[in-house]
């Protein structure tokens, strides 16, 4: 029986596990030293903020596996010997493979900061970095102030975590206005407020310099590089973005660039060896995204199309409409296609914007200047149904119908005030329409005809 | 995790600790249940009414109070910081104690009234008598250990829903529900039956008197509506009262399956019910501690299905046993009845077989098959053994045999009282034979689904965790199917907790309700449509 072994036992990893299994009879061998069963990742946030005790992040019950025939191995791989076809495990064994999928993910950027090794200097990645931060910052007297690096989505996550223990905050972000490098302008904007009114003490403009030692080899402060000025501070957040966790393939003959280089078929250079989820890179960048993809969905889709591969559908990664979301704080973010932000948009692209004028609500709708297809969206604060704007980029639907049929897409809770006469109304006015939004209809929705 | 208490603290850290403002109104409640501990121990209160106001105000504002400094300085938004770090709601010391404490309650509330001061025929005493200016005021009687508990049942959906809006204020479905179950409790369950008390031998029902009636409870969850006192009761009391029978059984044979059509069985569970609005109130610190396990939901099926069977046959019996056998005195006679019994189930069970077939599982076609087979045994067995018991048991015995079992040991001490142990939905899990049967109408014949947002699921498991009906709504979400659960009470708590904002409860059309992908929306269109083809 031809013998799939897979290393790392997150969403991608474990998303072609299910999928090869539902596929073959292959025997089918998952090795992680992380954790003994897969867990979401996205998820550990709650466990420190006490919405969820770490069990709850299991989405398979423990039984599961041996019911499905999937082994699992608790071990950490040093070694990969793609011509002899096995891996060695920290414990001196060896595992053969027929085939082989690296799915081991990402770990925390740390760009060379003098101090960055010191103790209370901590990424949140893994469980282990859980773990640490429950040991690192228990309380706000042990932890009387923490300083997180880097303003994108793990930094607010934690800086949301740490504040449900009123932990005193300082959010180091290098761009003049929150994940800006992602975010357009008004967005953006929004989540600065929304952020200092958390009681987080956000810095924009800000980077970290070095990281200051007490006698004991522990945290005392950073030096912020633009103003040197020394913040005081027992943990040290590094959330500046991720990078593949390939470390342990230096030497084993696979292409190896920022990730593991993989074409479109997921393969590697070594044959029968792949990669998928966040520790591959693509030779060339799949339209709009980018050549690595550290994002869970993504990780999703790659673990679903390598299973027909293995499974002898050969088939290429091929993702359909890009699609992510998030949640700042208190407000829900949810994007569908591409809405660039003000520096990285071409010129055809024209963005329409509105904002609630007191909640935290907005939504951005871009589309082309020329054709007026609609290109992509941004909410905040409401909820989109991901089928029917699926089908509006599928359909090149122009933003004029989408506008007019805004209301289809609603996804929020029933009895949820809805905006989309206001929207409406402020489009008109920017672009000097007079489109008159239709009432939400069901079988537009469910699609029946 | 153990690992996270390792603290020798006594007092907590954040999230878990109190403020002092918690602390103080903590100090004012207790002394609010003081009053009423010390009436229960024979205490004299002087003057009653006075001191249970005082009694049931300290309750309430120290609850209000508590809830205030909980959540008033916080932006809208999930309030779940540090539940599974709290002792009460993570099944720690506190939880236990409540546990023991409510369940000791249930238990003297139930069997031993007289330690609550009840006297049959005399002057009431211990903490009832407190209570007696009150029920005087509404319905002109002395109070009974009911009135106490409907009084203390009403005061915890009211203030723990105040602390249920203030915690969701920024949902409008969950403040909706809210108002909804506060009003019905209040008026429906309490002010109008004690008020209609009043009415007992006027006039306008001829003189009669009414079987006390929450007309929000419809039969099998007041599984004694059709018993022969109560019938005595509506048939004596003029037009009112024969339109209350009437109402009775249409509630249950023609207004619920219409309702639970258009809206699934919510619009019953978490909208109007009693027992659903004090767990959705006093009940929602308890929801994340109900069980998930598949055994649990296998458990369930059987259990809950089990009672609706036990109660047919109950109600059925008791029906039976005051039917009289002359079809010339009154056209419905034991015989008559019996069959119509039949003819029902008969029809209901064939028309399910016939087209929902294919939507039960396996083991639930041989449980519907099997009680199917029992029931009607157990009618045809009666036909041959000929008059006198009805099936093989005295009608009441199977009365008391249910009362006891189903209505108090099942629905109060374990229903209610478990609630920190088990969560706040034990009863409408695994009990209640109208979840049961609503729910069997709401898998198989109706609009109501909870929604999945394409591939949007991050499998965090915020919904799973805070389902109290122990719907493990994850696998479903994260597979890009849609929630149709018998067991789903719409309480919406998913969907609010939901940080991709993945599930929406909707009522829309039947067909596609019920789906399941094997590869989420956003790949491969080519890929997505080969694989999920069915």
């Amino acid at each position: 029986m031809e013998h799939i072994a897979i290393i790392g036992n997150g969403i991608a990893g474990v998303t072609a596990a299910r999928h090869i299994r539902k596929l073959s009879d292959k025997k089918i061998t998952i090795i992680s030293s992380e954790t003994q069963y897969f867990f979401s990742r996205t998820a550990l946030m709650y466990v420190y903020m006490g919405h969820m005790k770490f069990e709850h992040t299991q989405p398979y019950e423990n039984h599961f596996w041996k019911k499905n025939r999937i082994d699992l191995i608790q071990g950490f791989v040093t070694k990969v010997n793609p011509e002899v076809k096995n891996v060695l495990l920290e414990n001196g064994h060896a595992i053969p493979y027929d085939k082989l999928i690296i799915a081991t993910g990402s770990k925390p950027n740390k760009f060379g900061w003098p101090g960055q090794e010191l103790e209370g200097v901590q990424g949140l990645y893994s469980k282990q970095d859980l773990d640490l931060l429950e040991k690192n910052a228990p309380n706000n007297t042990v932890c009387q102030r923490a300083v997180i690096v880097g303003g994108g989505l793990i930094g607010i996550e934690l800086a949301e975590m740490l504040r449900t223990r009123n932990i005193p905050v300082t959010f180091l972000v290098r761009e003049n206005s929150f994940w800006n490098g992602v975010l357009p302008n008004g967005e953006s904007q929004m989540i600065n407020e929304h952020i200092q009114e958390h009681h987080i003490d956000l810095r924009l403009n800000a980077s970290l310099k070095e990281i200051i030692a007490d006698e004991n080899g522990r945290v005392k402060s950073v030096i912020v590089a633009e103003t040197g000025e020394e913040i005081p501070c027992n943990v040290v957040g590094l959330t500046a973005g991720v990078t593949p966790n390939i470390d342990f393939l230096k030497d084993s003959g696979i292409e190896l660039g920022r990730g593991v280089k993989v074409n479109r078929f997921l393969e590697t250079n070594m044959e029968d060896v792949y990669a998928i989820g966040d520790c591959a890179e693509q030779h060339e960048a799949i339209g709009n995204r980018r050549p690595v993809e550290a994002v869970w969905y993504t990780g999703r889709m790659m673990g679903e199309t390598l299973a027909q591969t293995i499974c002898g559908n050969k088939t290429e990664y091929n993702p359909g409409h890009w699609f992510n979301s998030a949640k700042f704080l208190d407000i829900e973010y949810q994007t569908y296609g591409w809405v660039f932000p003000e520096k990285k948009k071409k010129e055809n692209e024209t963005h329409f914007h509105w904002r609630h004028a007191k909640e935290k609500k907005c939504i951005t709708i871009a589309f082309d200047q020329e054709s007026k297809q609609l290109l992509g969206l941004n909410t905040f604060g409401i909820r989109i149904r991901h089928q029917i704007v699926d089908q509006w980029l599928s359909d090149k639907k122009d933003i004029d119908f989408v506008m007019e049929h805004l209301a289809d897409a609603n996804f929020d809770p029933e009895f949820y005030r809805t905006y989309e006469p206001q929207i409406v109304s402020k489009y008109n006015t920017d672009f000097g329409t007079s489109i008159q939004p239709k009432k939400k209809n069901l079988k537009r929705i469910f699609q029946l005809g | 995790m153990s690992n996270y208490d390792k603290s020798m603290a006594l007092t907590g850290q954040p999230p878990k600790s109190l403020s002092l403002n918690q602390k103080l109104a903590t100090v004012l409640g207790m002394m609010g249940m003081g009053i009423l501990l010390l009436a229960t121990f024979n205490v004299s209160f002087p003057n009653k009414t006075l001191w249970l106001t005082v009694s049931l105000l300290a309750i309430s504002l120290g609850t209000l109070w508590f809830s205030w400094d909980a959540y008033s300085r916080k932006l809208p938004g999930i309030k779940n910081d540090g539940v599974w770090f709290k002792s009460i709601s993570s099944r720690g010391l506190w939880g236990w104690m409540a546990g023991l404490a409510l369940t000791g309650f249930y238990i003297i509330l139930y069997f031993y009234p007289e330690y609550l001061g009840l006297v049959n025929g005399g002057e009431n005493k211990g903490v009832i008598a407190l209570f007696d200016p009150l029920s005087k005021l509404l319905s002109g009687n002395p109070a009974s250990q009911w009135f106490v508990y409907g009084t203390l049942y009403t005061v915890a959906i009211l203030i723990f829903g105040i602390k249920f809006l203030w915690k969701y204020r920024h949902n409008r479905y969950e403040r909706l529900r809210t108002f909804s179950v506060m009003f019905f409790q209040l008026a429906f369950a309490f002010i109008i039956p004690e008020v209609m008390a009043r009415l007992n031998g006027h006039k306008i029902l001829n003189g009669g008197s009414l079987p006390y009636y929450d007309l929000k409870s419809i039969w099998p969850l007041n599984y004694y509506n059709f018993e022969g006192y109560r019938i005595k009761g509506f048939l004596s009391s003029g037009d009112i009262g024969f339109a209350l029978l009437i109402f009775g059984i249409i509630s249950i044979f023609v207004i619920t399956p219409i309702l639970t059509y258009r809206y699934g069985k919510r619009w019953y569970c978490s909208w109007v019910c009693g027992c659903g609005g004090l767990a959705e109130t006093a009940g929602d610190a308890f929801r994340q501690l109900s069980d998930k396990s598949v055994n649990a939901w296998k458990i369930e099926r059987w259990v809950v299905h089990s009672v609706v069977v036990f109660v047919t046959l109950m109600t059925t019996a008791v029906v039976y046993s005051y039917l009289g056998t002359d079809t010339s005195k009154y056209w419905l006679t034991k015989s008559t009845f019996l069959i119509g019994v039949a003819a029902l189930l008969t029809l209901v069970f064939g028309l399910v077989m016939l087209f929902k077939r294919d939507q039960l599982q396996k083991d639930a076609q041989y449980g519907a098959i099997g009680y199917f087979v029992i029931i009607m045994a157990l009618i045809g067995f009666h036909f041959f053994s000929g008059e006198g018991q009805v099936f093989l048991f005295k009608s009441e015995t199977l009365r008391k045999t249910y009362s006891f079992l189903i209505g108090s040991i099942f629905s109060g001490v374990i229903g209610t009282g478990f609630y920190p142990i088990f969560g706040s939905r034990v009863w409408c899990r695994f009990g209640c034979p109208m979840a049961a049967i609503l729910g069997f109408q709401q898998r198989l014949f109706s609009r109501f689904r909870i929604t999945t947002n394409g591939g949007q699921c991050i499998s965090c498991g915020n919904c799973s965790t805070y389902c109290e009906m122990g719907i493990d709504v994850r696998t479903y979400a994260q597979k890009g199917e849609n929630i149709v659960r018998a067991s789903c009470v719409g309480c919406g708590i998913c969907s609010a907790v939901c940080p991709r904002g993945v599930l929406k409860l909707e009522n829309g059309p039947l067909e596609g309700r019920i789906d399941s992908n094997q590869i989420l929306l956003g790949n491969d269109v080519d890929l997505m449509s080969l694989v999920n083809q069915k």
